[in-house]
């Protein structure tokens, strides 16, 4: 045993060293015209010989060390707790809930604009999030191009106002209308597949729509986007300093305050917060009905769901839709925060965070994808010092994530369904 | 109410089924034996739709049904369970029964999201449904449980209660003692037998249990190497020299 431990110490601790000692021991420097490859300073080369013993001794001691750590568990009081009684629960987590939506609701108005603007992003995240959860975490279809009905409903806003001056208010349902109808679209293509070859195909589809907004320049500006998006307006009152449209009013004229442009940033706010509750709340009823139960059917068994009368091409065409229509809703709102958007936007990266929120969160968990969408679009904000090291950090954050907890944040919690005995 | 004639399927060069008929009367329970390969599951696939007939007619209450979409012959009320349990086994059990009766909850999406009466009293009336059958097949306590984490008895039984729930004419039973200790396999045979009586539901089943065979079955249809071999009452089956020669091989 000690003999297994001690070569295998050495091995870890040897790769330790090929691994960093090449990264971080050497700098490229140019010299005048010429690049010079310069050696090691002394605290560097410390470090990664520190790093090598670190990683020998716990290699070697791995076992008394992993057995120690399992003891903690019992050093927690709520480790081997009942379970806590369903309406008990219920209650405890809807004061919570509450509470949270009231927290939310008033601290814009102490939070700096900066906070309030990223918290505008995490906001749309969620959105995002929920909506790909009922297609990923509830139908268990693996779409990887999710980020294409985000970009419909954000070009549909910006379009409609570029063109036909229509408002954020109009567009709104226009935009998570067209991009549901765009979601129905792809459904259909991919009704028979399933697992790898979907995700490919959506893959692929998220890429259309990418290159089809970047090369149609006549229309969208290609890459260089569609600028001057209208933000959103209070029953017709602006929150510019000056009203851009005939017929509008302003809103610190109007209530006679002084012009500040923190109202503009709390009141996209407060619109994203109340659309990601209307998104949080209907899909939790789609959850519960029997579209939302067909949906985790034909996830668990496909055939067993046809032999029970459900139609897969309803069943899965309607996944994609809903989700498709929660993105173009957040699509929408996204637009207005920025004013301004290209497709530089909507690349593939964006579809796969929003897959890593819902496999984070635990898939199918409500709960979980919310919190797992505040903590990966806020923990890179608040990294930011690490500069060029803070995307390291987020991976190695995700694998340790699924090697501790790799049903999520939340796993999903089944309903508890009470039930009468019948006579 | 159900008559197949002449049903063939071929897969390739194999023909899996031959000329196989059969047909179910009202209230009656069926049995389709045979040695293993010999295309049972194949024509229960045919049959509700799995697979669509190289040749042959499936007439179900009269009308055709060869080649129909699978979850169209089964609202249709003919549904089936399968060799191996198919379960929803990461739902409930209760969910399980209640995604069964998706069709009889047919409700927009709006009444559902606002919750409007009319919606609440169909919601209502499956949960009743899936309490009824649950107590029915013993699995009242285990409502709440994951379905995949019932003993294998009872994830039978459930998947009896889940076809029932959709209130079906006729139940397509794939080997349904499989696996089964001979004090379920009795309690199954009552269940089985109660269905036709009291439900008024005919059953098609394979079966390579001869006792539950002989037992509840009306009329037993054999089948060899994808032929029809005989069929006829319980009695004639047990006395035919080709059934014999077929399961016993010849002396």
């Amino acid at each position: 045993m000690a003999a297994h431990n001690l070569k295998h110490a050495l091995f870890c601790a040897f790769i330790t060293l090929i691994i960093s000692y090449p990264i971080l021991g050497f700098d490229l420097t140019s010299r005048g015209t010429t690049v010079v490859l310069e050696g090691v300073n002394t605290t560097t080369s410390i470090g990664v010989l520190a790093a090598v013993i670190i990683v020998f001794l716990f290699q070697y001691f791995r076992d008394s060390v992993m057995g120690s750590l399992r003891q903690l568990p019992a050093i927690n009081p709520l480790a081997n707790r009942e379970p806590m009684e369903q309406s008990k629960r219920l209650k405890l987590e809807s004061i919570l809930l509450t509470l949270m939506i009231i927290g939310a609701l008033i601290w814009p108005f102490i939070a700096s604009r900066g906070a309030v603007d990223l918290a505008t992003l995490v906001l749309i995240y969620i959105m995002l999030a929920l909506g790909l959860n009922v297609v990923v975490g509830l139908a268990g279809l693996l779409d990887l191009g999710y980020v294409a009905f985000y970009a419909v409903g954000a070009y549909t806003f910006a379009l409609l106002s570029q063109y036909y001056g229509i408002s954020f208010w109009f567009a709104l349902p226009i935009g998570a209308g067209l991009a549901a109808l765009f979601g129905l679209v792809l459904g259909f293509p991919v009704l028979r597949l399933r697992g790898d070859y979907l995700a490919i195909v959506t893959l692929g589809f998220g890429e259309i729509i990418r290159i089809l907004l970047n090369n149609m320049t006549s229309l969208t500006g290609g890459p260089n986007g569609i600028g001057g998006i209208p933000d959103p307006t209070l029953f017709g009152m602006e929150f510019g300093r000056r009203v851009k449209e005939e017929g509008n009013t302003s809103f610190h004229e109007t209530f006679g305050i002084a012009y500040s442009g923190e109202h503009k940033v709390i009141f996209l706010y407060l619109i994203a917060l109340v659309l990601a509750v209307i998104t949080a709340i209907a899909i939790r009823r789609l959850m519960r009905m029997p579209v939302g139960r067909a949906w985790e059917a034909l996830r668990e068994d496909e055939i067993a769901a046809k032999s029970l009368g459900l139609s897969r091409t309803a069943v899965k065409l309607s996944a994609f839709t809903i989700g498709a229509f929660f993105a173009g809703f957040a699509g929408t709102v996204f637009a207005s925060k920025q004013g301004f958007i290209s497709p530089e936007s909507f690349v593939f990266l964006e579809s796969a965070i929003i897959l890593a929120i819902v496999v984070l969160g635990g898939m199918g968990s409500q709960m979980g994808v919310i919190l797992a969408a505040i903590a990966v679009t806020i923990l890179p904000e608040l990294a930011r010092e690490f500069s060029e090291y803070r995307m390291l950090i987020f991976g190695a954050a995700m694998v340790l994530m699924m090697v501790w907890r790799p049903q999520g944040l939340m796993p999903m919690r089944r309903i508890h369904i009470e039930l009468k005995r019948q006579e | 109410m159900l008559e197949v004639q002449n049903l063939s399927m071929r897969f390739g060069g194999l023909l899996a089924v031959d000329q196989v008929s059969l047909d179910v009367q009202e209230h009656e329970i069926v049995a389709i034996i045979g040695p293993n390969g010999a295309g049972k599951t194949t024509v229960f696939n045919c049959m509700s739709g799995f697979y669509k007939p190289s040749g042959g007619k499936i007439l179900f209450e009269g009308r055709d049904i060869q080649g129909k979409p699978d979850y169209k012959i089964s609202r249709l009320g003919l549904v089936r369970t399968f060799q191996h349990v198919r379960l929803f086994s990461r739902m409930t059990v209760v969910e399980n029964l209640l995604v069964a009766q998706h069709r009889h909850l047919n409700t927009n999406l709006l009444s559902g999201i606002l919750k409007t009466p009319n919606y609440r009293e169909k919601e209502q009336k499956s949960l009743d449904r899936a309490a009824y059958w649950l107590d029915r097949v013993g699995l009242m306590d285990m409502a709440n449980r994951d379905a995949g984490n019932l003993a294998y008895g009872q994830q039978r039984r459930l998947e009896i209660a889940r076809c029932m729930v959709t209130e079906p004419k006729l139940l397509m039973l794939d080997e349904p003692a499989a696996g089964l200790n001979p004090a379920e396999t009795k309690d199954l045979n009552q269940l089985i037998i109660s269905l036709k009586e009291d439900y008024n539901v005919s059953v098609v089943l394979i079966e390579h249990d001869m006792s539950l065979v002989m037992d509840i079955s009306d009329r037993i249809n054999v089948i060899n190497q994808g032929r029809p071999l005989a069929s006829g009452t319980p009695d004639e089956i047990r006395r035919n020299d080709d059934v014999i020669k077929a399961y016993l091989g010849e002396a």
